[in-house]
């Protein structure tokens, strides 16, 4: 009898440590992550959690949409964004962390073709008449598109491209237009089409990054998150050394 | 009220969804009859493949459809070959896109409604001589009248709803392929909820209106053949 309580006590003693160590180490975070970042996330993620106890789980989408949902109170806890205004929105409508907000990539671009042959390594063939169509991303919502419009004003050639442009809501529909070959040519993110450091398929130029205000990506604690830990952990850990190697491989700057 | 552009993808969704309907009209009317009369094996085939549309999301439908139009696809090729120009981001590659995605809607109720029209109703009309042309205008199609209005109904409201697959294959070009649902949605992406709530009640209104008067008009029809 007096053992059996004993074990009982015993038993009740594990569980409560199972609870302690679970509130005082390990947690979990929802993040909402820019689908342009979906793949270094993948990568960042697992790496994360070897060092760490914490548990993080990424939801991919657009980032008009995740501003949207979080003003609805979407359980997120931290965002990944695809530009640096969203996240000032949220600041500013006091749904965010003061402070937290901070650059965690800074997008390239760059002008792609699936055709070997069409692009030498130069603007040159924006100006001829060797290509229909031109795809750009929405220049009103995705910041690569707004990227993409200064570079044609910069290089002077708006009147010849115009009426050849057609717009990808995101950058991923872009991609899809280029890659399918229905936009002989388009400009996209350079994470877009690198693999193991260097673009192995279609033809490109690398667009200067002096031709366009840079892509900022930043990211943020939402107020959801505000006491959680793993959240807050992640945010850090993007900032590491380690992190930022991985993003830049990727095709970000930083 | 409504900005220029806004009038300019209202006007082309309705274009949209009065071309295809016709052309659907067209196309779901033999194929419906065929599937409403046929015991044959091919039936169910073709009954499964009409529906299919139903199933793909509409964005992996168009995501699909922009990989047939490419230079290497399907209809890439043969557009190509035919010596026309490649379908994706122009009016007719929204057509056929739309007309493939609303297909089920149409075709359906006319099934329906062809399988209510009595054989033997047709039979006796043919026995007084009346050809197949005079015996679908004359029989068949009073009798499938509420199904015909259906299938209108549901062909149009379906396309002018339709957001995946054109916001897929069409590229987003003003007057071209930006149509009412991709402007909402734009207006909604970029945080300018005031017009998109102003568009959504104006495309609301609109279409309420129409179906209203389709309404009223089929009542009165079916009322005077009573």
């Amino acid at each position: 009898m007096f053992k059996k309580i004993n074990l009982v006590f015993k038993l009740v003693a594990v569980i409560e440590l199972c609870f302690t160590v679970n509130i005082s180490h390990a947690e979990e975070a929802i993040i909402a992550v820019a689908s342009n970042f979906s793949a270094p996330m993948k990568a960042l993620v697992p790496l994360f959690e070897q060092e760490s106890q914490h548990r993080i789980q990424a939801t991919y989408g657009a980032t008009g949409k995740f501003y949207a949902q979080i003003k609805q109170g979407a359980p997120f806890d931290a965002l990944l964004a695809a530009d640096e205004a969203t996240p000032q929105l949220l600041m500013d409508n006091q749904l965010a962390v003061n402070t937290s907000q901070f650059t965690y990539a800074v997008g390239r671009l760059v002008l792609w073709s699936n055709n070997p042959a069409l692009i030498d390594g130069s603007p040159q063939i924006l100006s001829s008449e060797r290509y229909k169509h031109l795809a750009i991303a929405n220049p009103k919502l995705a910041p690569y598109g707004l990227a993409a419009k200064k570079v044609i004003a910069n290089l002077g050639l708006t009147a010849q491209v115009d009426n050849r442009i057609v717009m990808g809501e995101n950058i991923a529909q872009t991609y899809q237009f280029v890659q399918t070959g229905n936009a002989e040519l388009g400009f996209v993110a350079l994470s877009q089409v690198i693999k193991n450091g260097k673009i192995e398929l279609g033809s490109y130029w690398q667009v200067p990054s002096e031709l366009h205000l840079p892509i900022k990506q930043d990211a943020l604690l939402l107020k959801k998150g505000a006491q959680n830990e793993a959240a807050k952990t992640f945010l850090t850990f993007l900032k590491s050394a380690k992190a930022r190697a991985v993003i830049q491989s990727y095709g970000y700057n930083l | 009220m409504l900005e220029h552009s806004s009038y300019q993808a209202i006007w082309l969704s309705i274009k949209l969804a009065f071309v295809v309907t016709c052309i659907l009209l067209l196309i779901a009317t033999p194929i419906a009859w065929w599937l409403s009369r046929s015991q044959s094996i091919f039936r169910p085939i073709l009954e499964a493949m009409v529906a299919l549309p139903l199933v793909l999301p509409p964005t992996v439908l168009g995501f699909y459809l922009l990989v047939a139009m490419g230079p290497t696809g399907i209809l890439g090729q043969l557009t190509h070959s035919l010596g026309l120009a490649p379908l994706a981001f122009t009016f007719t590659g929204l057509v056929i896109a739309s007309i493939l995605y609303s297909l089920p809607f149409v075709v359906q109720p006319l099934q329906t409604a062809f399988k209510l029209v009595d054989t033997e109703l047709l039979e006796a009309a043919a026995t007084l001589k009346a050809g197949p042309w005079t015996r679908f205008f004359t029989i068949v199609m009073p009798i499938a009248k509420p199904g015909f209005l259906t299938a209108i109904v549901l062909g149009f409201a379906h396309t002018l709803g339709e957001f995946g697959v054109v916001l897929m294959v069409g590229g987003n070009i003003p007057g071209n392929t930006r149509v009412v649902s991709v402007q909402i949605y734009d207006y909604v992406e970029a945080l300018e909820y005031g017009k998109a709530h102003e568009l959504a009640l104006f495309l609301l209104i609109f279409s309420f209106l129409i179906l209203l008067a389709l309404y009223i008009f089929n009542r009165k029809a079916v009322t005077l053949h009573v």
